[in-house]
């Protein structure tokens, strides 16, 4: 019963990735397991305030590390992106203007009226200005 | 137990490799050892040419200059310590992770070289912390460099891994933090690490 138990379990699709994911384990976990095993045996860990002090090219740290940031600069990526895709864009265009016909022309203007109107909307809303 | 090296030798022509953990662990160590990228003065310009195809420190297992002292294994000295960088440079090599290895490069490092004199010269970096290799010249030149890698390799290799004579990461008991100098009326205060540098004596 046994041995056929084996074989089933062996005949199963999935028994090689088993093998191979508890493998691939093996390698991540076994390396880490070591280093441990050896800062357990072989070196004390010695902390203190210096050494734990954060790290600021070797002066003395001020405050904390986890400070936020301000999240206003989005308006100039959004701002900076029209400009860009237009660019884009605009070459490929520039480039083939000779062989295209009134529909292609009329898509580009539209594409083009669309990142102006971004535009209008970002001067009417006074980003332009610099605080 | 150590192997008797005549047998190892013998061994190893009949294609038999015998070692111990001890060795295989200095031998990863000594071919591992990662610099600081941190440089200070005129040496730092040596230093990066012995890590430069020329020189070709890669060769040693120590190309990888990492930019943080939590990822480094080695400081080098490269050039003039001034008073002002000091407490730096000590914070520094405090915030490295043990084992930790220092190469003071060039007669400034060693002992304030050519600026001795000035008032604002600290007279050797090993006033404040230990270091494992001088190297002498002004600046050294690459070759010099590495050949204070390989002796600091040599260094590595003879470590032991438990008893008396076992290296400071791996006694419990040996210091772990060595003092930041603080600028004091005159100078830095303390002015040397008594635990690191005894003051010479002097002779008449």
């Amino acid at each position: 019963m046994e041995g056929q138990a084996t074989l089933t379990m062996a005949s199963n699709p999935y028994f090689s990735l088993t093998v191979l994911f508890v493998a691939a384990l093996g390698f991540g976990l076994a390396p880490l397991a070591l280093a441990w095993l050896w800062a357990h045996f072989f070196s004390p860990a010695k902390p203190n305030a210096v050494k734990n002090a954060i790290y600021e090219c070797g002066l003395v740290s001020q405050g904390d590390a986890w400070v936020q940031f301000r999240s206003s600069y989005y308006l100039y990526a959004i701002i900076f992106l029209i400009f860009d895709v237009e660019a884009v864009f605009l070459l490929p265009f520039a480039v083939a203007f000779t062989g295209l016909g009134a529909a292609a022309c009329l898509a580009m203007l539209v594409f083009v009226l669309m990142l102006v109107e971004g535009l209008a909307w970002a001067w009417a809303k006074g980003i332009l200005t610099w605080v | 137990m150590a192997v008797d090296e005549n047998l190892k030798i013998e061994l190893g022509k009949q294609g038999v490799f015998v070692t111990t953990i001890q060795e295989l662990y200095n031998w990863g160590r000594k071919n591992s050892v990662w610099p600081m990228q941190f440089g200070l003065a005129c040496c730092a310009i040596e230093m990066i040419a012995t890590t430069m195809a020329r020189y070709d420190l890669a060769r040693f297992g120590a190309e990888v200059f990492r930019p943080s002292p939590r990822q480094a294994d080695l400081m080098i000295i490269s050039g003039t310590v001034t008073k002002k960088m000091a407490p730096q440079v000590v914070r520094l090599y405090n915030q490295m992770a043990e084992p930790r290895y220092v190469i003071a490069m060039g007669a400034c490092a060693i002992s304030g070289g050519p600026f001795k004199q000035g008032y604002n010269v600290l007279k050797g970096i090993d006033r404040y912390i230990p270091v494992d290799v001088h190297i002498p010249g002004c600046p050294p030149r690459p070759e010099a460099l590495i050949q204070a890698f390989m002796t600091l390799q040599k260094k590595i290799d003879q470590h032991h891994l438990t008893g008396e004579g076992r290296p400071r990461y791996l006694d419990a008991e040996a210091q772990g933090e060595f003092p930041v100098p603080e600028f004091g009326a005159h100078d830095l205060e303390p002015a040397r690490n008594k635990g690191v540098w005894v003051l010479p004596e002097e002779i008449r």
